[in-house]
């Protein structure tokens, strides 16, 4: 470990994660937990969590950046913020130098971000205000088939005959799947269709320009759909090694980058009057 | 990126605007509770320079539906509107008026002490250059009230204005006369409408220069501005009062751009806005710009009021075309090319589009055009979900995450 740390928290809609590195750049602590009603106190959580992994102290961060929904609310740590959807490009980068095309599978989002190749955004595309093809979408249904978001993934695998759905409408498609388990279908083969859906709604965002890097809670816990969007699009998807943290290292790499802290901490305000 | 709070500057020309406008809905009040006054209601892009000229006071829907917009009071009438069989999916300003009708709101009633209501119609005249929306909007007050509702039936996806088509919509023009002067009581005088079109041309120059300001940069007035100084070019076209407020204003803008002052501090990016404004949000939207040094400087839809086509010497055919050059009435090979012109002109970094849930006449992304237009001039493009009144059809996160994330990605590419 080589000082001072530089953090990152990423204060997602589902989940908080943070990211510790060192002055070169290596991620040598991280957390995650899910964000629940109190964001202060679950970012403090990880960040201590995140600081005891990597043997160190509050006393050793330089600088801290923060990202994701939550990202206001952390002024405990820092209140110098980026978005995540810079934030998740930048951690790519970090990784995999070059031009890449980012598909980024949150909670509530779905992101496809484009670099070029000194991993500046060329584009960026958010899903619109529906929960198709998100992590919100695979939470239902496995509440609707009462089974757990970590057995998804293993049921899909075993799949051998999926079975697609139509909708792109969550409520639409929960009515789908209690449809086919009523005609008998086999629950592996509706959990892969589930998967097809979700990747489906993502593919549909932009098109895959450059080399495919996948991020993002969801296929963090469910590898399975790293493997079925490499059969979907045809071509090698890379994945770092923790994709739900790419946005929580691209916030800590930011918090390193003296250039972008100085320049996002220009806080200068004019007098201005109210209408 | 670290967000700094914002507010927007004054510009000491409203005070006289409020003005203008208030005293423009009490003699819209008074003209309906005369009894030998009559009342017009007229779309926004309708007619109105015939119904000046024939002594009606004229009322705009799509203002007050605006104005339910702006107040956040249309959320709650739009389901008044859905329970009577007007679909969610249809023009949130047609929704959220008749369900103000429904439940007898008005924002008037708070804005202007004295005002009760809208004021009740005499007649209700339409064209349909903006969407088939306006005259369904105005059928169903037409059967409520008992009052006629005529119009003109305009083309769309025009992608050339012809002579013919503006020959088919001058012919319906003059066949409003005969029942309008009926309804008025009077005969159209043909000097008083050729003076109405002038005032309406001077109004449309003056209101054009006043856009084009922010062709300087700093730009001294920002769209979001643009949005409430645009009131009197909407509801007191073909008066020589707003051809006096467009002067005033324009005075003050100049003055800022002589002494360098902008819309926002420090602007370091550009933006042009297509599409409707997101009217119960005007006020945070333009502080989450100006809170990143960014300035929504230029829009399609504020330039919708610039009418270059009014000539007071041949008053009808000048309307006919001036109502069919309308960009929604165009096609989107001619708007491609304008918004092209308008990037040009303003010196635009990026390009944001709003995408009306509820509007699909004013939603251009939904056909290709942020493409083709990314490709063709290299300006990124954001491409926003909203609405201009239905509030429920927006997420404020995502919003501003995706205005944040694109200010960033412009900043990074300069």
């Amino acid at each position: 470990m080589s000082l001072p740390l530089f953090v990152g928290l990423d204060l997602g809609a589902s989940r908080t994660k943070v990211a510790v590195v060192d002055r070169a750049g290596v991620l040598i602590g991280h957390a995650v937990k899910k964000s629940g009603t109190d964001f202060p106190a679950t970012a403090a959580y990880c960040l201590d969590a995140s600081l005891e992994m990597a043997g160190a102290t509050r006393n050793d961060i330089a600088r801290a950046v923060s990202t994701g929904y939550g990202r206001g609310t952390v002024t405990f740590i820092t209140d110098k913020n980026k978005s995540e959807i810079g934030c998740i490009a930048k951690g790519c980068h970090h990784y995999f130098p070059g031009a890449i095309t980012i598909i980024d599978i949150g909670a509530q989002d779905n992101k496809i971000i484009k670099l070029n190749t000194v991993g500046g955004r060329s584009s960026f595309k958010m899903n619109r205000k529906c929960a198709a093809g998100t992590g919100s979408f695979l939470e239902e249904m496995s509440y609707r088939l009462d089974i757990t978001l970590e057995e998804m993934n293993d049921l899909a695998r075993q799949s051998e005959n999926i079975i697609k759905l139509g909708s792109y409408c969550t409520v639409f498609s929960a009515t789908e799947v209690l449809e086919n388990i009523r005609h008998g279908k086999k629950i592996t083969d509706i959990v892969k269709g589930i998967f097809y859906s979700v990747i489906k709604r993502v593919l549909e965002m932009d098109s895959l320009t450059e080399q495919v890097v996948m991020t993002g809670g969801v296929v963090a816990h469910n590898r399975y759909i790293v493997t079925m969007t490499e059969e979907m699009i045809a071509r090698p998807v890379l994945l770092p090694e923790f994709p739900q943290l790419a946005g929580a290292i691209g916030a800590a790499l930011y918090a390193m980058d003296q250039k972008e802290t100085a320049e996002i901490s220009e806080s200068e305000d004019s007098e201005t009057e109210l209408i | 990126m670290a967000e700094e709070k914002k507010t927007r500057k004054k510009i000491q020309a409203t005070d006289q605007m409020n003005r203008l406008m208030a005293d423009y809905f009490y003699d819209l009040d008074a003209a309906a509770k005369s009894d030998n006054r009559k009342v017009a209601w007229c779309t926004s892009v309708g007619p109105a320079e015939l119904l000046r000229a024939l002594g009606f006071a004229v009322h705009f829907p799509e203002n007050h539906a605006a104005m339910l917009g702006a107040t956040r009071t249309s959320t709650d009438l739009i389901p008044e509107a859905n329970a009577i069989g007007y679909s969610p999916d249809i023009c949130s300003y047609l929704t959220a008026d008749i369900g103000a009708y429904l439940k007898g709101f008005t924002p008037l009633a708070k804005a202007y002490p004295g005002i009760e209501s809208v004021p009740r119609p005499d007649v209700l005249v339409y064209n349909t250059n903006q969407c088939r929306d306006v005259q369904d909007w105005f059928a169903w007050y037409s059967k409520e009230l008992g009052v006629p509702a005529l119009g003109i039936t305009s083309p769309k996806n025009v992608n050339e204005v012809t002579e013919a088509h503006i020959s088919d919509v001058a012919k319906q023009i003059e066949a409003l006369v005969p029942t309008l002067e009926e309804i008025a009581g009077t005969k159209l005088d043909m000097e008083r409408l050729k003076e109405v079109v002038s005032l309406s041309r001077d109004c449309t120059e003056l209101w054009k220069k006043v856009l084009e300001t922010a062709t300087a940069s700093p730009a001294p007035l920002s769209f979001f501005d643009g949005t409430i100084h645009m009131g009197p070019a909407v509801v007191l076209r073909g008066t020589a009062e707003a051809v006096d407020y467009y002067k005033l204003l324009l005075a003050e803008l100049e003055q800022r751009i002589a002494e360098g002052v902008g819309a926002v501090d420090g602007e370091s990016v550009r933006i042009y806005w297509e599409g409707m404004p997101v009217w119960g949000r005007l006020r945070q939207h333009s502080e989450l710009f100006s809170g990143f040094h960014a300035t929504v400087i230029a829009s399609t839809y504020c330039s919708s009021w610039i009418f270059p086509a009014f000539d007071g010497n041949d008053p009808i055919r000048s309307m006919a075309k001036a109502y069919l050059e309308l960009f929604i009435v165009r096609s989107d090979d001619y708007k491609g090319g304008y918004i092209k012109e308008m990037l040009e002109k303003f010196h635009i970094d990026g390009i944001i589009y709003h995408d009306a849930k509820t509007c699909p006449y004013n939603s251009n992304n939904r056909y290709g055009m942020p493409q083709r237009i990314e490709a063709e001039t290299g300006i990124p493009s954001l491409v926003i979900s909203g609405d201009l009144n239905d509030l429920r059809c927006i997420s404020d996160e995502q919003t501003k995450t995706n205005i944040e994330a694109f200010i960033e990605q412009l900043e990074e590419g300069k």
